[in-house]
């Protein structure tokens, strides 16, 4: 925003323009408040909040680079996985087991695949080429993946039998976050190395099908992340509604202090994450990013190295995707790896990102809002509307509309994909477009 | 004789009915590719959609008292084709041909595709529910067993009513579009087209009649093998969107924009999907008899466990996209 120096005046003018969006949506803010009460209000808001960070992510991948990442739900799930096991309370039934034993076992195993498959990726040394090479590196990898099977196969049923899961190391939640998006740089560091070199198509169904990898992952790796019999209740970094209670409190009451103490500490990882994110694309790292976004032919020929470039974004913006996905599960106190879909995880991103304006920041944080908050009222708006309408019909003899509270439910999607629609045809840049400062 | 019984029951039958579901949905994903340059996402949502179609034509039909000796989902087919066809046309119209005319990326209408998406499953689940329906409420499916007693087997050869109808109208589907695509002068205008669009153009080729015919093929396919899949499980709102990314792998590995090659990976990735869930000591169990004495094959041989099935379609995406981008054979690009 600090280009806004233009002339233009009125709705061109992308500073007046931001602040008239921004006051609308503190507006839908305080409207929401009132209808739906202070804290659920608040609810929404630490939501959108580690939303908005996680739309970030995003905007350093798509709106500076030009990449595409159909993998966010994949983030998410990593990041609220590594939140688990690092902040979960410690399962001394596991460690007084054998399991540590057998996974350690089983992490040698994978340690002798990958040797394995190393070595065989070295045979040219000793004289084999082409195709026997490539037979070698394919046996190589299979008797990896059966070594590693053998070995974790025994400890995974070992572990569910006994212990349960893993469980957690028992430390700060916020440890937690920024173990997250450890996690997920080095997983997005892989990712990329796979997938980056691909054109922008194939690079979105690549990601979207590696992303359900993960998801297909973590949901049946029972014996780390507890699979689909979920794992609650997460601690909170902050005090919970029930230890405010405890302090004395009422009920309402704590349940707002509790999340406007969460809250304070989401708006502040959300804002520190925004200066660094604002004064990066600012600068000349920025300025290559865009460079390379806008032509990677030019600027691979004045000498910069395009796909470790985009490794980079790649990772920066998947550390913040992990970093939401963990506060999300924090926030939510439960790690419930079937809760994550496409639609709200990856698409609801994407949304977000185009409608609030690829490439500036601040109309990604505005457009994650005021997404979020869309997807969260149209439920409540349906079900009125249907309610009306199901009055109508009732009184003109059709009889009443059935299951209107899980069709309401269903309004959500369509009004998330009315939006996009709309948002492409009639403002494809978003509601504030990136703006590209020129001097002289 | 029983291990072969048993493997045509549970990996040739299946694999093909899956192939066949798979190739008809990456049919029409690689000619919207081949034609219009853009990764249709919303292509698993046009099967639901189509499916949809056939499900309310069928229940009408039942309704209205019409007994067949087939079943109805199979009657009410060609007339939900056009329908779906149409609906096609109408989505194209309405969400994609405004984004062409201003020149957009395709990367743009990729994601329109997504947005597109969301509306048709958000209206799906608006209009029926969330709940699972199916397509044999009034009528039984059949089930054919045929006996292998002749050739030493005790357990029979099953296969269903619907999926023996599915594999005629798979290969009448094939050879039609085989033929409309070497012999009309329309298909070799597409062909034409999909080959290089500008040079296709100035040769004088009617190229928006393509992008009809293209749409139309495309969503006449999508509501054949959406209501193939429909009628071999049952009906929901997700349906295909948890196929839309096999699909996509499959007109991947074939090459994108090559329609036989789409018909090749769909049977491929069926078959791998299969194969890879699939418990090999039922079959090799006889081999226990030749290995020595504490060498018996473990009770459980399959490559993956069961829940990663879906993950094998990506696994091979993954792996065709690193190895040979271009599918095996070569396929478009943009």
């Amino acid at each position: 925003m600090s280009a806004a120096a233009t002339t233009s005046k009125g709705w061109d003018s992308p500073l007046r323009r931001g602040l008239m969006l921004f006051a609308a949506m503190f507006l839908i803010v305080v409207v929401v408040g009132v209808t739906q009460g202070t804290a659920s209000m608040l609810l929404i808001l630490v939501q959108a909040t580690a939303f908005a960070l996680i739309a970030l992510g995003l905007n350093i991948q798509w709106g500076y680079g030009g990449l595409f990442n159909f993998a966010i739900m994949g983030f998410l799930m990593v990041g609220g996985a590594s939140t688990v096991f690092l902040s979960y309370p410690v399962n001394p039934e596991f460690w007084n087991s054998d399991g540590p034993m057998m996974l350690g076992r089983a992490l040698l195993a994978f340690l002798a695949g990958l040797v394995l498959v190393l070595l065989a990726r070295q045979s040219h040394r000793i004289g084999l080429r082409g195709a026997w090479k490539t037979t070698l590196v394919v046996l190589a990898w299979f008797a990896g993946y059966l070594i590693y099977r053998s070995q974790i196969d025994p400890a995974a049923a070992y572990i569910e039998s006994t212990a349960g899961f893993v469980g957690g190391l028992g430390l700060h939640p916020v440890l937690g976050w920024a173990f997250g998006g450890l996690v997920s740089a080095f997983i997005a560091f892989f990712i990329g190395k796979i997938s980056l070199g691909l054109r922008t198509d194939y690079l979105a169904i690549a990601t979207i099908g590696i992303s359900e990898i993960l998801r297909a992952l973590i949901k049946n790796m029972d014996w780390l992340t507890r699979g689909t019999m979920t794992v609650s209740p997460m601690p909170w970094p902050t005090p919970l509604p029930q230890q405010l209670q405890a302090m004395g409190s009422s009920i309402p009451e704590s349940f707002v202090l509790a999340r406007v103490w969460f809250l304070v500490l989401a708006v502040i990882i959300l804002v520190g994450a925004f200066i660094i994110v604002e004064r990066a694309y600012g600068g000349p790292w920025g300025r290559m990013m865009r460079a390379i976004r806008d032509n990677h032919i030019a600027a691979s020929s004045m000498g910069k190295d395009v796909t470790g470039r985009q490794l980079e974004l790649f990772i920066f913006g998947s550390v913040l995707m992990g970093i939401g996905g963990a506060i999300l599960a924090t926030f939510t106190q439960i790690f419930d790896p079937s809760g994550y879909q496409p639609i709200n995880h990856t698409f609801m991103i994407w949304v977000m990102v185009i409608v609030g304006g690829a490439g500036n920041n601040w109309g990604v944080v505005l457009g994650s809002f005021l997404i979020y908050i869309v997807w969260i009222i149209s439920d409540p708006l349906a079900q009125l509307i249907f309610l009306n309408l199901s009055s109508v019909t009732d009184s003109l003899g059709w009889g009443a509309i059935p299951e209107i509270e899980s069709r309401s439910l269903q309004m959500r999607v369509f009004v998330l994909g009315v939006v996009i629609t709309i948002a492409l045809r009639y403002a494809p840049k978003g509601l504030i477009p990136e703006v590209v400062r020129r001097e002289g | 004789m029983d291990e072969l019984i048993f493997f045509i029951n549970r990996v040739l039958i299946s694999g093909t009915v899956l192939g066949s579901i798979y190739a008809l949905g990456a049919v029409g994903v690689t000619l919207i590719f081949g034609i219009l340059r853009f990764a249709h996402f919303a292509h698993g949502d046009m099967m639901t959609m189509g499916a949809f179609v056939a499900f309310v034509l069928a229940a009408a039909m039942t309704a209205m008292g019409i007994v067949t000796p087939l079943p109805a989902g199979f009657v009410v087919l060609p007339l939900a084709m056009i329908i779906t066809a149409v609906l096609a046309l109408g989505l194209d119209k309405g969400f994609y041909a405004p984004l062409r005319q201003r020149g957009a990326k395709p990367v743009t209408l990729l994601i329109a595709s997504i947005g597109v998406t969301l509306m048709i499953q958000g209206l799906t689940r608006l209009i029926f529910g969330s709940g699972t329906r199916t397509f044999f409420d009034t009528e039984s499916k059949d089930i054919f067993r045929i006996d292998m007693s002749w050739a030493g087997g005790s357990r029979p050869i099953s296969i269903t009513e619907p999926q023996v109808i599915m594999f005629i109208v798979t290969a009448l589907i094939v050879v039609a579009l085989h033929l409309f695509l070497t012999r009309s002068r329309l298909g070799k205008a597409m062909r034409a087209m999909a080959d290089n669009a500008a040079l296709a153009q100035v040769s004088g080729i009617n190229t928006a009649l393509v992008v009809r015919v293209t749409w139309v093929i495309a969503g006449a396919l999508a509501c054949v093998a959406g209501t193939m899949l429909a009628l071999d499980v049952a009906l929901m709102p997700d349906l295909a969107f948890n196929i839309v990314l096999p699909i996509f792998a499959a007109a991947i590995v074939g090459g994108l924009g090559h329609a036989y090659g789409a018909i090749v990976g769909g049977f491929l990735i069926a078959f791998a999907e299969t194969m890879a869930v699939f418990n090999w000591t039922a079959v090799l169990r006889p081999i226990n008899g030749l290995l020595p004495e504490g060498m018996a094959l473990p009770a459980n041989l399959a490559l993956v466990p069961t829940e990663y099935k879906l993950t094998v379609a990506f696994v091979i995406l993954v792996i065709t996209l690193l190895v040979r981008p271009t599918g095996i054979f070569k396929g478009a690009s943009t």
